[in-house]
């Protein structure tokens, strides 16, 4: 399987887009900058939610019990899903006792994680996105390439190629405004037909037992009114204890994502209504494991804005799906690795260590400092490249002993000077896009003793 | 399926999380801006809604006739609009499919935030769950004096209000998705006037 570097690669190799890609989450990195400045009290709203939020991982199970127990008097129902397998079989099980065979829904960055797509379209179920970017790359036969902007890497000709293709506009059409009604006039069939709709959870507050679903597009709510049955999957660590908090996250969230002061639609959904069922599906999947590690369980405290993105210089010129897993960029390799250190071994690499992800954080996550954690755990795990440990070790040794380093120093002036290509082809990665430097005359040692060691 | 995931969860949870317990922090650090009115029309307006001052209820009558042609599709839980629309009202038998080709529905707001424009409402003040989405048009009605400086104030002013189903309403439904470019009438109505009733 290629790695972040391998598939970063193959993005590049557009320069245009490339240069589009970067503008364009940069603008959202600018928007973002410019709200949170109308707000006095930014940085103590960002205490406050990290604070709320190691609140919550320090009470974990004590809220998730008081939220169970709230939810059930509401009248809704609670499964525990101890793996992705489970939650996918669970809502499978939903789905066929109502004898459903077709769901709405609406955007659940959960279940892009536990891949409950393929799943029950395997067990003969339709599953139709809903969220305008999730069904163009629904459509596109693609995963989203950003948690917020799922479709942040297409150009609005191939959407117009899509939509041509699934939805029967007209060939050449790109105008996002037209290209948006078709996708309305086509969902709101779907809608309307549709006996069952699955949404995420931003929020589920354990005092209440309500839980809160933000959308710009209205999908969530047209999906979950108009059904049978509504479920709603979360990861257990979006709850939070009280509804007050509510008013700590709802400020930052659609600020830190794209630059509003709020999105269009935040629903708190307490009761069904009469004859209908909402179903929530507590998922853990590796979480349990993360909040054990200490050095790496306040990524937990993760509200999903994108923000850490937007602003990463990698990611914005690598593209989502460089990462090749269902949340990208700086706060998805932090938490893909404990799900398969192995398979994810490439992502802590895949970062400059600026620290830019760590300063935007709306929840305070020292996400650049976790970055740095896991290339040592996963080093002392053996999970490195042949070449880099090779590459260390021979670095090892020569500043092992002052002999050695001066003769590779001489050896390497020697290189630059009569035969550079040796050092300055495709073959060494530091060529690319650099220039070697230039070739000092003699080594540091030898002029410091010339110039400095006698008296100078 | 395993029955005792709950069980496995939560002492997993026992055994990894912190061993001492965060304490919550104080939220009374939020300062209201104090101009509430102006930033609130300042707020609605940068979200796409149309914001209107109006003395009395004449005024928005005359903006539905001016603005919506048959008052078959336009409904209300406003029993004081029913010379301008029909009455949102809903039995367990009725399907609220049958609301999807509703025009322009007019809804009371119980209050509106000045720092984000969004308004607040709950289900009884919506006639169904689905009518603010599935409506063309929405139009909600706000009184001047319920207009709160911040989120944080919001929530001071819900309190444990006991509901069903709320839910703050920002603007018309959009998206952004294709290009970045913003496309106001996603799923949700095309567009949200706020109508605000003066203080007498």
């Amino acid at each position: 399987m290629k790695d972040h570097a391998a598939l970063a690669d193959i993005f590049n190799r557009d320069e245009e887009r490339v240069s589009w890609h970067d503008d364009t989450l940069w603008f959202v990195r600018e928007k973002r900058d410019k709200v949170s400045k109308d707000i006095e009290d930014w940085e103590q709203l960002r205490n406050a939610a990290s604070q709320i939020k190691d609140n919550v991982l320090s009470a974990l199970d004590r809220y998730l019990i008081q939220f169970e127990k709230n939810a059930l008097k509401n009248g809704v129902i609670v499964h525990w899903a101890a793996d992705a397998l489970e939650h996918n079989r669970i809502v499978l099980s939903l789905l066929k006792k109502a004898e459903v065979k077709s769901m709405v829904k609406s955007k659940s960055m959960l279940t892009e994680e536990c891949h409950l797509n393929e799943f029950l379209i395997e067990n003969g179920i339709e599953v139709i996105d809903t969220d305008l970017g999730e069904r163009i790359v629904q459509l596109a036969n693609e995963a989203p390439s950003h948690i917020v902007l799922p479709c942040i890497h297409k150009k609005k000709e191939e959407i117009g190629e899509i939509f041509h293709e699934f939805l029967g506009t007209p060939k050449g059409l790109s105008d996002p405004q037209q290209l948006t009604e078709a996708a309305r006039q086509d969902l709101r069939e779907k809608f309307l037909t549709r006996k069952a709709a699955l949404t995420g959870v931003n929020f589920a507050i354990a005092e209440t037992g309500e839980f809160v679903v933000c959308t710009n597009e209205g999908n969530a709510d047209m999906g979950a009114h108009l059904a049978d049955i509504h479920i709603a999957s979360m990861g257990f660590e979006k709850i939070i204890p009280e509804r007050k908090h509510l008013g700590v996250f709802l400020r930052l969230l659609a600020r830190s994502a794209t630059g509003q002061p709020i999105t269009t639609y935040s629903s708190h959904f307490k009761r069904p209504l009469k004859n209908k069922e909402i179903h929530i599906v507590i998922v853990d999947n590796g979480r349990t494991i993360q909040l054990g590690r200490e050095d790496f369980r306040n990524s937990l405290k993760c509200i999903r804005c994108g923000a850490c993105m937007n602003t990463c210089p990698v990611y914005r010129r690598s593209g989502g799906h460089s990462y090749h897993t269902a949340i990208a960029g700086p706060i998805g390799s932090i938490l893909a690795p404990n799900l398969d250190m192995e398979k994810y071994k490439d992502l802590p690499f895949a970062s400059t260590l600026c620290g830019s992800c760590t300063n935007v954080c709306p929840v305070k996550i020292d996400i650049h400092q976790q970055l740095y954690k896991w290339r040592q755990v996963i080093v002392q795990s053996g999970y490195t490249d042949t070449s880099k440990t090779i590459a260390m070790k021979g670095m090892a040794f020569t500043l092992s002993s002052s002999r050695i380093f001066d003769f590779a120093g001489k050896s390497m002036r020697l290189t630059l000077k009569y035969i550079p290509f040796a050092i300055n082809n495709q073959l060494n990665p530091w060529y690319k896009n650099r220039e070697m430097p230039e070739v000092p005359k003699e080594s540091f040692k030898k002029w410091y003793h010339q110039n400095r060691k006698n008296g100078n | 399926m395993a029955i005792d995931s709950r069980e496995i969860i939560l002492k997993g949870i026992l055994e990894h999380k912190p061993k001492s317990i965060t304490t919550l922090p104080d939220l009374n650090f939020s300062k209201g801006s104090g101009e509430g009115l102006h930033k609130f029309i300042a707020s609605a307006s940068f979200n796409g809604s149309k914001v209107y001052r109006i003395s009395g209820l004449t005024e928005l009558r005359k903006y539905v006739r001016e603005n919506f042609s048959s008052s078959d599709k336009i409904l209300t839980t406003i029993a004081a609009l029913n010379d301008i629309a029909k009455q949102a009202e809903f039995s367990e038998q009725d399907d609220p499919h049958d609301l999807e080709d509703v025009d322009l529905t007019i809804l009371k707001a119980q209050l509106g935030v000045a720092e984000n424009g969004a308004l607040w409402l709950t289900e009884e003040l919506l006639g169904h769950r689905v009518l603010p989405f599935i409506t063309q048009h929405l139009i909600l009605i706000l009184n001047e004096n319920e207009i709160v400086s911040s989120m944080n104030d919001a929530y001071q002013k819900i309190g444990d209000q006991d509901y069903n189903y709320g839910v703050f309403i920002s603007g018309p439904s959009k998206t952004a998705d294709i290009e970045q470019s913003l496309v106001i009438g996603a799923h949700g109505a095309r567009s949200l006037g706020i109508f605000m009733m003066q203080e007498n």
